[in-house]
């Protein structure tokens, strides 16, 4: 019996991957990666955007080759089957064709092919819907086709990539309800489920292991043990403290010694910006100054109170730490001095303060002003921009990034900015 | 249950029929006999087609109405043959275009040209080439008309089927690879399917456009015997010969009932039911109505007998070609990029080829001088082309936008506008020679409207289109400001519609420069009356059968055409995305 268990069902070993063009100006979504899959378990693979952990499914699933590293899988006859966050039905297919695709490929007789469909159907609580074309059906039915069609191969392993993110909070809880009730009733043919998620909670509710991703590059940076029994409550202490346990460790700064320049990927004017809007940042810093927080305040508490995923909160929590208003650690949030004189000012200074935080802390935004202040046009087309950093990073990251500063710079009235000619100027409108 | 076993069983339509209970309704004898005569009709123009070439001699074609529906007929059948090899064409070529690298490099570019050559031009060549190929017999002259109509209608539809081979969702493309579809698999699954409501739309535009080749290849001149195949385009080149207005007007009516017949019977049923393959996964507000369409779903006989016909289509669907996949070559990046440069040069050494050949035809015949006077008329055209744009606009967008600011006028009116951009122009214009004659105009200025007569319709129902898809919002925000007059046309109407009207624009032009072929230079029997431009440059060069004018016209509209669309619509079109979407 242990022998069994212990035979694992996949086995990823050391896989990097890179996205672009060239060798130089590559992105390093995955580094160095192991992964153990055994029999009768929920992993979740948890990370926030741009961490790889989607790569690493779709690594497993055989839609993309890793750069490096192999996958492997030591049982014989192992196969996988994959659930979409966007669902991915033919529109044109009803319930039940669409159920039928995966048997069809297979070549499977009609007449079998109908009977398991109509079994997974059942299954999956979908009587009824058969002739229905996924227009017609809310989005948790159609996560439940998705489900269905995936389950009716038989596969060893069910893939998950974010499969309740795209619905409603009480339909996702449903959803979830549903798919753990068949999990531990043994209904469905499955050996073992994995899958992606940015959402905290939804991982301890469901998994038996959780491996935490870091982002740029993707690593592994924890791996945590869920040893809760199921069903579990979301009130009870025990799961509350692991929660909080993860977003810290998500919110860590990296080891002193490696090689990252603060919280972006890249250094100095190459750095990588996400998109976040001066209203968010100006929103967020005024929750965490005023009412119950003072100054300060535990994420995954903030995450709930402002309805944020923990994936939507991090990147705004990071680009008020770029800019000095706060800084992460241990899972909170705490406003720096600047902040709290920016909650407090006029519309006038608060530009003035996050002028000089742009331009102090942000080395693109001072690099462009410097620019513009050297010419004697005192006009700077974006595309030189855009260019240099295309030198160190993606063509979407690089447009991410100048947007992020446009809009930042425009709003400290550090620049002005031409949509139409793509032009950077000192101009102000009049 | 009873509906899930209908619909959900695949086994025999035999064994599905025998299962039915109830008698039929008046709908199904209706439909039978609808369905009956279209076969009868069918077996009876082919088996016409095949006779040899004496039998047409024998028979000529007469301005007699009681055979005027066999003519009609001729043609519909002419047409739909062309729109088969177009569908043909478009698989096989968008297909590869979409699949291979190397393929695209040509393919795209070359259809990018075809879609504004005048093709027109080119008939001459043709007929003689399939003439040769069944001598004697009525086969090969009808392969050339209907070859004509092919050149009209293919590339858009290729087009149209290469862009969305290359849009389609990568969920599903995941999906297909995840399950291992074979490539025949994934064609029928979902390459066709998300490619439906798009080719229909252009199968649809490309028949519109078959109409205006129709007239001109069923009555072919080689040397100097004419061959006239029986057809509604026969039928009018005959009655404008003779000068029989009354005639042209029972031809023109034929016509707009053949146009009307298969656009009720054929077209909305199919643009009802490629509906369900639009890609969206919400309801569409108003989906697509047909009667033909409703009537078929609620009949049970027909639906049997759809079912029947469908058969063997869906068995041919179900059939795996389990091709077995050439494994796939790993190069690298050094050895891919040796072979693309080596690919390069074939395609190079081709095209210098090509240069010296067609130099070669050219010069033997033309000088400088004859590229000269050539782009001059071109010029002449483009600036009746543009003059003509800018007036059919300052008519049509206010209309436009009136009509579709009214839902009920917008859905009342946008058929009709759909249906008069279907109907070929070039029928009408013996009318406009009759006036211009009678009023001794000249034929420079009033031959012009002619050129944009056809295609106006496409400005009226794509501004219909923007006006009705002004959101409610933005309405209701103008009226609380107050907004109106030249304000609301600037900030409001104009804004909205742009870029719907640059679309309805870009295909007026380009079908403007066909229709200069047929709108420059105008018979009416004996009496032949032309305006200068390149448009009568190349008819005039067709009608004497000098082929080097021809090639030189044909190639200097391509270039032209070709031009505008880069310098002009192309980058309003840029723009309008850009700056006029809020999204």
């Amino acid at each position: 019996m242990t022998a069994i268990l212990d035979r694992p069902l996949v086995e990823v070993r050391n896989v990097r991957h890179f996205y672009g063009k060239s060798a130089e100006s590559n992105l390093l979504v995955l580094d160095d990666v192991d992964l153990t899959l055994f029999d009768n378990e929920i992993v979740g693979l948890l990370g926030r955007s741009g961490s790889g952990k989607s790569t690493l499914l779709r690594s497993i699933a055989g839609l993309l080759t890793p750069t490096g590293g192999s996958v492997a899988f030591p049982a014989p006859a192992t196969t996988v089957s994959m659930v979409f966050q966007s669902f991915a039905l033919f529109p044109w297919l009803t319930v039940q064709q669409n159920v039928e695709v995966g048997l069809e490929a297979k070549r499977v007789p009609a007449a079998e092919r109908r009977k398991r469909a109509l079994a997974a159907i059942d299954l999956i609580g979908l009587d009824g819907f058969e002739n229905a074309y996924p227009k017609e059906l809310s989005g948790g039915m159609r996560q439940r086709v998705g489900l269905a069609r995936a389950l009716v191969v038989d596969p060893s392993i069910l893939l998950m990539d974010e499969p309740f993110s795209a619905l409603d909070v009480l339909t996702a809880e449903t959803l979830r309800t549903d798919l753990l009730d068949l999990w531990s009733e043994g209904r469905m043919p499955i050996k073992s489920i994995l899958m992606v998620t940015h959402n905290i909670e939804e991982a301890v509710l469901m998994c038996d292991r959780i491996l935490v991703f870091s982002s740029n590059p993707g690593r592994v940076v924890a791996e945590i043990k869920v040893d809760l029994p199921q069903p579990r409550n979301r009130q009870d202490p025990a799961f509350r403290a692991l929660v909080e346990d993860i977003y810290v460790r998500m919110t860590k700064k990296a080891a002193p010694g490696e090689a990252r320049d603060g919280l972006f990927p890249g250094t100095g004017i190459s750095m990588v910006l996400p998109r976040v809007s001066t209203n968010t940042l100006a929103g967020l810093m005024e929750a965490i100054a005023g009412g119950p927080h003072n100054g300060k305040a535990d994420l995954p508490e903030l995450a709930r109170e402002l309805q944020y995923e923990a994936d939507e909160l991090f990147p705004i929590a990071e680009v008020l730490q770029l800019l000095r208003f706060a800084e992460l650690e241990g899972g909170d949030l705490r406003l720096l001095p600047p902040a709290f004189r920016y909650v407090e000012a006029e519309v006038d200074q608060r530009k003035q303060l996050f002028a000089q935080q742009l331009l102090n802390y942000v080395p693109l935004v001072a690099h462009v002003r410097r620019v513009l202040d050297d010419r004697a046009s005192h006009q700077a087309p974006a595309r030189r921009f855009r260019d240099e950093l295309e030198d160190h990073m993606s063509e979407e990251y690089a447009d991410q990034t100048i947007r992020s500063v446009v809009q930042w710079g425009r709003y400290a009235e550090v620049y002005a900015f031409d949509e139409t000619a793509d032009l950077f100027t000192l101009d102000n409108p009049t | 249950m009873a509906q899930r076993d209908a619909t959900t069983e695949r086994g025999w339509p035999i064994a599905r029929f025998l299962r039915m209970r109830s008698a039929p309704s008046w709908a199904d004898l209706i439909s039978f006999l609808l369905l009956a005569a279209a076969a009868v009709l069918i077996v009876r123009g082919a088996g016409e087609a095949s006779q040899p070439l004496a039998a047409l001699k024998a028979t000529p074609v007469t301005l007699d109405a009681a055979r005027l529906p066999e003519y009609a007929l001729r043609t519909t059948l002419r047409m739909f043959a062309a729109l088969g090899a177009s569908l043909v064409f478009t698989f096989v070529f968008a297909t590869l275009a979409a699949k291979s690298r190397k393929a695209e490099m040509i393919i795209v570019p070359a259809l990018d040209i075809l879609q504004s050559v005048p093709v027109l031009g080119f008939l001459t060549f043709t007929v003689t080439f399939f003439m040769n190929l069944f001598p004697g017999r009525q086969l090969g002259v009808e392969l050339a008309a209907i070859f004509a109509i092919f050149t009209s209608q293919a590339w858009n539809m290729t087009f149209s089927f290469y862009q969305s081979l290359r849009t389609v969702p990568n969920d599903l493309d995941e999906v297909s690879r995840q399950f291992g579809f074979s490539a025949w698999r994934r064609f029928i699954r979902l390459d066709l399917p998300f490619a439906t409501p798009g080719l229909v739309w252009n199968i649809m535009m490309s028949m519109s456009g078959g109409w205006f080749f129709v007239v001109a290849s069923e009555a072919i001149t080689v040397g100097n015997t004419t061959v006239t195949l029986p057809g509604i385009g026969a039928w009018l080149a005959l009655a404008i010969e003779r000068q029989d207005l009354h005639a042209v007007a029972i031809g023109v009516g034929a016509m707009a009932v053949v146009i009307l017949l298969y656009d009720q019977l054929v077209f909305r049923p199919v643009v009802a039911w490629a509906d369900k393959f639009r890609f969206e996964q919400t309801k569409s507000q108003e989906a697509p109505q047909s009667w033909v369409y409703a009537m078929v779903r609620q009949t049970r006989w027909l639906r049997v007998g759809f079912a029947a016909l469908a058969w063997p289509i869906r068995q041919i669907g179900r059939i795996d070609w389990s091709v077995p996949r050439p494994p796939a070559l790993r190069l690298g990046g050094e050895t891919s990029r040796i072979l693309d440069i080596l690919w390069l040069v074939i395609i190079g050494g081709f095209a210098v080829w090509a240069v010296a050949v067609l130099a070669g035809f050219v010069s033997h015949t033309l000088n400088w001088s004859d590229v000269w006077t050539v782009t001059g008329l071109a010029f002449a055209t483009l600036v009746r082309v543009l003059i003509l744009i800018v007036v059919a606009s300052l008519i049509w967008v206010p209309i436009g936008v009136w009509i579709g600011l009214r839902p009920v006028w917008a859905e009342r009116l946008q058929p009709i506008a759909q249906f008069l951009a279907a109907f070929p122009a070039n029928v009408l214009f013996p009318f406009a020679v009759v006036l211009i004659l009678r009023f001794r105009l000249d034929p420079n200025i009033w031959l012009s409207p002619l050129i944009i007569l056809g295609t106006q319709w496409y400005i009226l129902f794509n501004v219909i289109a923007g006006a009705s898809a002004i959101s409610t919002d933005i309405k209701e925000a103008a009226r609380i400001f107050d907004i109106r007059g030249w304000q609301w046309w600037r900030q409001v109407a104009l804004p909205g519609i742009f870029p719907y009207y640059v679309t309805g624009a870009l295909t007026a032009s380009g079908g403007s420069w066909n229709a200069s072929i047929v709108a420059e230079a105008v018979s009416w029997g004996h009496e032949h009356i032309e305006a200068v431009g390149l448009g009568s440059y190349i008819a005039n060069a067709t009608a004497a059968g000098k082929s080097a004018q021809v090639a030189l016209g044909v190639a200097v509209m391509s270039v032209f055409v070709t031009a505008l669309n880069r310098a002009v619509w192309r980058p309003l079109y840029r723009y309008s995305e850009r700056r006029l979407r809020l999204d």
